[in-house]
């Protein structure tokens, strides 16, 4: 028994100091003397290169330790960032930067760290995953399919501190694109010396934000403080934020959250209940992501039938679905590809443009199907195949969805659970006739989700093709004049709801839990979200 | 086991069957008892385990559970109960007949200004707060008397009396004008008491007041629905208000309002099938496999523990998920078969090594000697002397295998990767249920109890197994 | 004794390139695109992203370099956590997953012997029952309820105490470790507790025991000097591939208590298709337990004499 003891607590010894870099847990999530918070991350951010981040959390530490010409404030309405003022028109746009922005080494931030940012994010070698949203750049497609060089973007730096933008095709948004992420800055000197490894770790990365970063251990903690040379330092109150956490499980999070040990943990159907229990206070908010069924358009699908979609529109009722399945609150019933805070000409696109409510009625949908299964020439709709991804709430849904169909119109309903790349592998190659997906917003304009279902838009993974549909994109991306671009969007939501195009299932809310003494968080719809760029502490 | 014990077991062996009468009808001249088989043997020893034999009665019970029950619990384990979501067990319940639901446009005072003239420093909170109708699971829709000054208001729920303004519950939503008064909340109400709390806004930030009422909603059902669910028929004349027995959910239901017993008894299917079936086959094959490896030894053994260790290092979790692919699972199949299938594939070294190193050592006995001088051929050795004297590994073996497949099985649901909705299974029940243990505990309950008793049924059988088909035991009575 | 040691590591490489083969096959065969995300990208970035993970190259030229750069210890770059190498992250996080994994083994290993002996001792009598029936319990529900049920008493534990004594989750101190290892030690503590109790009872008739009992030892010498010895040893046999399942097992665990380790990393590569990251985690964990079970093997070797490898 010694004989193998000792080597057992030997190799122990051994091998529990190697973990000692995780070791450095902060005692409270909210301390008011050193002001400093403590979060949770649901996952570990892939890289922070900010030319090629693509998902939720890259773009929450991001926002936070970066900065692009233009920000928004607490109500998401567009102010300075690094410009401090800035001209558009139809052809191209002037930004000049103020000149106490800095970097983390307390260099200026300059022009060329934008022009650089920019041409990198275009280069094809880069290969980004979000180099298309500078396509209204002159040259800028061109040059990220290789058949221009980088040198030609419509980008010229007119000195240190000014930047002028001619634009491919006129653009009324331009503002709103400026401040998303793949438009942050990015030192030529810096990206050169540190390679392929930029944005991999703490020490890869130069930030211009009000935050730096200073640690990182993988899927384990994240590190961040005040950044000093920040330009705007004195209206920043946090002194650090501390990721400490990185776990997918809600429920851990909860756990983690009641023993004190964050200040925000987001809620769903399952652990909200015992938040309650638990007497704390439950906040809601909306995160602007629109969640539908797409069908599949392509020839020998049973879905181009436009009577079957009728059938399926009149059954489906997102009102149920929001208060039974989904059942936290938050969610607003799916009525328009268009979600309601989406601005129009003057107020709100939705108020201005009323989205059809298709009634649920079963007569109406039984009358539709008789009349699809006549064109089809069947007796019996076949069965239709649901794709849907592994989450148990995307089962949970899927099954709802099963059952509404069999009970309501006596069809089939097969359900294809697909890990995630297997189920975009099946979504591009069209293997499948409905599609659970979503879509979340790029930036603050209504063609973030307007060139969705474009005959060209790559991400229209059903093939729908409406010459109608694509003139009225066109307007909405190239028209300068409100009226003109939502008149056209009003247009087009008619036709998605008169098409039965998609079925929109609702608007996503999400009920969260933040420390009561963590004052000036901003949740949003665009951009990092939650900010805690301006949070205090307080007493 | 010290001195003492082993006394008082030997005092009790000569108790037992020393002093116990002896059997008055058997015939005095016949001395021996008649020859026993081995099988027969195993037998007698195994009735006389109360521990074992309930077990048996157990998985006897699971069986018919499985194949008869649904014959005499005959509702749709897939049929969706809107009405009664996650609801614990319970006697039958009553709902009220009520209209289909039509909406509400709600109380906007006109003489009363949507935006405040003025910002107060201190709100009060609204007065009055009251239901506009009959509340109903269907609809509650409540009201209350208007604030000076406010400019939106904004709806709390809660389950139990509200302590302070941070325990006013969920935030049902909020209402953007001060002349909007009234609230409808649909979001999956139940028959039980709710406490509504309405806090009045300045448009933009929540004043710290609040005014709270108790609302408990009626069970209700429209005729369609009532229809649909075959609770009426279509001549049957119903009246609203009238009210009219729901169905009978003995084990409640589950996130979709799903009859729990049905989908326990569909579960079984795949977990009892999943969890027998897989084992028995691999470690029928991993005996095969290491007897065969064991008994003959030298370089052959060599070989094939090589590629039994290399299957063990195989990574379990993607040659599932290609299995699952190579077996063209489409949609809308459940799985179960691939799932198997992978299992089997996967599963069977551990067995195989176990056996083979049992043979080792018995292949060395002098009884194996004895007999092979006998002139005893391969298979007789195999089939009366080897089997039987591994039997006892052999059958902890598969009663630990039971349960761990079932778990493979739940662990894959666990990550999305187990059988396709809406076939359940007891793992697939218990991963859902674990996520809402604290606030409906009878959805984590149920499967992990089935799960428990046919885990501990097997174990406690296994062990009778052992004890009786071990030929040492013989020797001792 | 070296020679047989060399036999045996030299077919374990074998074996590891078996596993790095069929896996890199299967892997292959998975239907679905590892390169594709949420949002779609042009025909132009898709060749460069090929291109730059070496996609655009055929089946058996994509594997001899794999298996050239596998020879020099270079696993490549992950797809998805771009820029970071594999090795990197085996390197950073296997240690926190073998440290939980040892723990545990060490847990079980100890609940399991002294429960194993004390239901022997105790052989159908109360403590028997009491203790088979925690074992089954141990066995029969899922390691998903346990994580989640031990999460829930520590923070029960930390609220009645006022303050947070034990952390609910993270990794770091002890105190990080504690709860983690012990859930993930249940399943194989139940295991051995069984096979200590089935290997306790064998040893008891053994003749070397009437012997010494014979000789007049008292009976507490015999127990530890004898019996007690004599039954580990099969329970150690078992040992070795228990240490690497639990190590390479704890993805739940690691999941559900925010703890860094390779489980996680590997579950996430199968989900995603990280090419790199599946082959560098199949073969090191592939290599890991092949050692293991040789390593096992030439301790049994060395504590029973009875055993003589050749």
């Amino acid at each position: 028994m010694r004989r193998l003891f000792f080597p057992f607590l030997t190799v122990l010894c051994l091998i529990a100091p190697l973990s000692d870099g995780f070791a450095q847990i902060s005692a409270s999530s909210a301390d008011f003397d050193t002001q400093t918070i403590t979060l949770a991350l649901t996952q570990e951010p892939p890289q922070l290169n900010s030319m090629k981040a693509t998902d939720q959390v890259s773009a929450l530490i991001l926002g936070h330790v970066m900065e692009g010409l233009l920000s928004y404030d607490r109500r998401g309405k567009i102010i300075p960032g690094v410009a401090e003022k800035w001209e558009i028109d139809s052809t191209g746009a002037t930004f000049w930067l103020r000149k106490d922005a800095r970097w983390s080494d307390g260099k200026p931030v300059t022009a060329d760290d934008f022009l650089f940012a920019w041409q990198t994010a275009l280069k094809p070698e880069t290969a980004s995953e979000y180099s298309f949203i500078l396509y209204s750049i002159g040259n800028a497609e061109d040059i990220n399919k290789g058949k221009k060089p980088t040198e030609s973007l419509a980008v010229t730096v007119v000195d240190d501190h000014t930047l002028t933008v001619e634009f491919e095709t006129p653009i009324g948004y331009f503002d709103k694109l400026v401040a998303f992420t793949t438009f942050f800055p990015a030192r030529r000197d810096f990206f050169k010396a540190r390679g392929d490894s930029y944005g991999a770790d703490a020490k890869d990365l130069l930030f211009n934000g009000p935050f730096r970063m200073t640690d990182w251990v993988h899927s384990a903690s994240l590190k961040m403080v005040k950044n000093e040379h920040y330009w705007d330092r004195d209206n920043i109150h946090l002194n650090a934020i501390n990721a400490d956490y990185i776990t997918e499980d809600s429920r851990a999070r909860l756990n983690l959250y009641i023993d004190g040990k964050i200040v925000h943990t987001r809620l769903d159907g399952e652990t909200y209940k015992d938040a309650l229990t638990q007497r704390q206070r439950i906040r809601s908010f909306t995160t602007g992501s629109v969640f539908y069924l797409e069908y599949n358009f392509r020839e020998d699908r049973i879905t181009t039938n436009r009577n079957l979609r009728k059938a399926i529109q009149h059954v489906f009722d997102p009102e149920e679905f929001v208060n039974k399945v989904l059942a936290t609150p938050g969610n607003l019933p799916g009525r328009s590809l268009f979600p309601v805070w989406l601005g129009g000409v003057e107020d709100k696109f939705r108020r201005e443009y009323k989205a059809a409510e298709p009634k649920i009625d079963l007569a109406l949908a039984r009358d539709y199907l008789e009349k699809a299964k006549v064109e089809l020439g069947v007796e019996k709709i076949p069965p239709l195949v649901l794709l849907v991804g592994n989450s148990p709430t995307s089962a949970k849904q899927a099954e709802y969805l099963q059952g509404v169909f069999k009970e309501k119109l006596d069809i089939d309903v097969k359900i294809d659970i697909q890990t995630f790349k297997q189920r975009l592998a099946k979504m591009t190659s069209g293997d499948f006739d409905m599609v659970a997906a979503g879509w979340g917003p790029d930036f603050d304009d209504i063609m973030t989700f307007g060139d969705l279902f474009a005959s060209w838009n790559l991400n229209n993974r059903g093939r729908y093709n409406n010459p109608d549909y694509d003139r009225l994109v066109r307007i909405g991306m190239t028209s300068a004049d409100p009226k003109t671009r939502m008149d056209a969007m009003g247009e087009l939501q008619r036709i998605l709801t008169e098409d039965a195009v998609i079925i929109p299932q609702y608007e996503q809310g999400v009920i969260y839990l933040m420390h009561p003494k963590v004052k000036g968080v901003v949740r949003r719809v665009v951009g990092a979200d939650p900010d805690f760029r301006r949070a205090r502490i307080v007493k | 086991m010290t001195d003492s014990t082993l006394l008082k077991t030997r005092l009790q062996a000569v108790s037992n069957l020393d002093f116990s009468p002896s059997d008055t009808v058997q015939s005095a001249e016949q001395i021996s008892r008649p020859s026993l088989s081995y099988w027969q043997d195993a037998w007698i020893r195994l009735k006389k385990n109360t521990r074992a034999l309930v077990s048996l009665y157990i998985v006897i019970g699971l069986a018919l559970f499985t194949l008869a029950g649904p014959i005499l619990w005959q509702v749709d384990p897939a049929l969706q109960d809107l009405n009664q979501l996650s609801q614990a067990p319970s006697l039958p319940k009553q709902a009220i007949f009520v209209e289909e639901h039509t909406r509400w446009e709600g109380i906007v005072l006109e003489n009363f200004p949507a935006e405040p003239e003025a910002f107060l420093d201190v709100l009060p909170a609204p007065t009055n707060l009251r239901t506009a109708e009959t509340a109903t699971t269907q609809a509650v829709r409540i009201a209350w008397d208007p604030v000076v000054g406010a400019g939106g208001y904004a709806v709390y729920r809660n389950q139990h009396l509200p302590e302070s303004i941070n325990d006013l519950g969920l935030p049902l939503g909020t209402k953007l004008a001060g002349n909007e008064v009234s609230y409808e909340d649909r979001l999956n109400v139940e028959g039980r008491d709710y406490y509504y709390s309405i806090v009045s806004t300045d448009g933009y930030d929540e004043s710290d007041t609040y005014i709270t009422l108790k609302v408990t909603p009626d069970l209700a059902i429209t005729k369609t629905e009532a229809l649909s669910r075959g609770l009426i028929t279509e001549e049957s004349i119903v009246a609203n208000g009238e009210t009219i027995d729901l169905e009978f959910h003995p084990f409640g239901t589950d996130y979709l309002g799903r009859d729990m017993l049905a989908r326990l008894m569909e579960g079984a299917r795949v977990s009892l099938f999943i969890g027998i079936v897989a084992p028995f086959l691999y470690v029928m094959f991993g005996i095969f496999y290491g007897g065969f490896a064991g008994y003959f030894g030298g370089n052959l053994d060599a070989i094939l523990m090589r590629f039994a260790d290399f299957v063990v290092a195989l990574p379990f979790l993607l040659f599932m998920i290609l299995f699952k692919i190579a077996f063209g699972i489409g949609p809308g199949e459940s799985g179960v078969l691939p799932m198997l299938i992978a299992l089997v594939l996967l599963g069977w070294p551990a067995t195989a090594r176990l056996v083979r190193g049992q043979v080792l050592q018995i292949r060395t006995q002098g009884y194996i000697e004895a007999a092979r001088l006998l002139g005893a051929k391969d298979h007789y050795l195999i089939i009366r002397h080897i089997i039987p004297n591994t039997m006892g590994v052999i059958l902890v073996t598969l009663t630990f295998a039971v349960p761990a497949a079932i778990f493979t099985e739940a662990f894959l649901s666990f990550i999305g990767m187990g059988v396709a909705p809406p076939t359940p299974s007891w793992g697939s029940m218990c991963n859902e249920g674990v996520k809402t243990m604290l606030s409906h505990p009878h959805e984590l309950f149920f499967p992990a109890l089935f799960i428990s008793t046919t885990v501990l049924a097997f174990n406690l059988l296994g062990d009778g197994l052992t004890e009786a088909l071990d030929s040492r035991m013989r020797s001792r009575e | 004794m070296l020679a047989y040691t060399f036999k045996r590591l030299l077919a374990g490489v074998v074996t590891v390139w078996f596993i790095a083969t069929a896996t890199f096959i299967a892997m292959h065969s998975v239907p679905g695109d590892p390169l594709m995300n949420d949002k779609a990208v042009t025909a132009e970035i898709r060749a460069n992203l090929e291109k730059k993970y070496g996609l655009d190259k055929s089946g058996p030229e994509q594997y001899l370099i794999f298996m050239s750069n596998m020879l020099r210890g270079d696993f490549g770059i992950s797809f998805t956590q771009q820029n970071r190498k594999v090795n990197d992250i085996i390197r950073d996080h296997f240690p926190v997953s073998a440290t939980l994994g040892l723990l545990a083994v060490f847990f079980a290993a100890i609940g399991g012997i002294v429960w194993g002996a004390l239901t022997a001792i105790y052989r159908n009598r109360l403590p028997d029952i009491i203790i088979m029936f925690l074992v089954i319990l141990g066995i029969s529900v899922p390691s998903f309820v346990f994580a989640a049920l031990g999460q829930l008493s520590l923070v029960k534990i930390n609220q009645l105490l006022g303050s947070s004594v034990i952390p609910v989750a993270g990794w770091g101190t002890f105190g990080h470790m504690l709860v983690p290892s012990l859930v993930l030690g249940l399943g194989t503590m139940a295991l051995l507790t069984r096979l200590m109790r089935s290997s306790m009872l064998e040893v008891v008739n053994e003749d070397y025991i009437k012997t010494a009992k014979a000789k007049g030892l008292s009976p507490i010498r015999i127990f530890f000097k004898h019996q007690l010895r004599n039954a580990i040893l099969p329970v150690l046999t078992v040992l070795g591939p228990q240490i690497a399942a639990i190590t390479t097992g704890g993805f739940v665990v690691e999941l559900v208590f925010a703890i860094p380790g390779l489980g996680r990393y590997f579950v996430q590569a199968v989900q995603q298709l990280d090419y790199t990251v599946i082959m560098g985690t199949t073969v090191f964990y592939g290599a890991f337990l092949v050692f293991m079970v040789i390593l096992v093997d030439i301790i049994y070797g060395f504590v029973d004499p009875r055993v003589r490898l050749q």
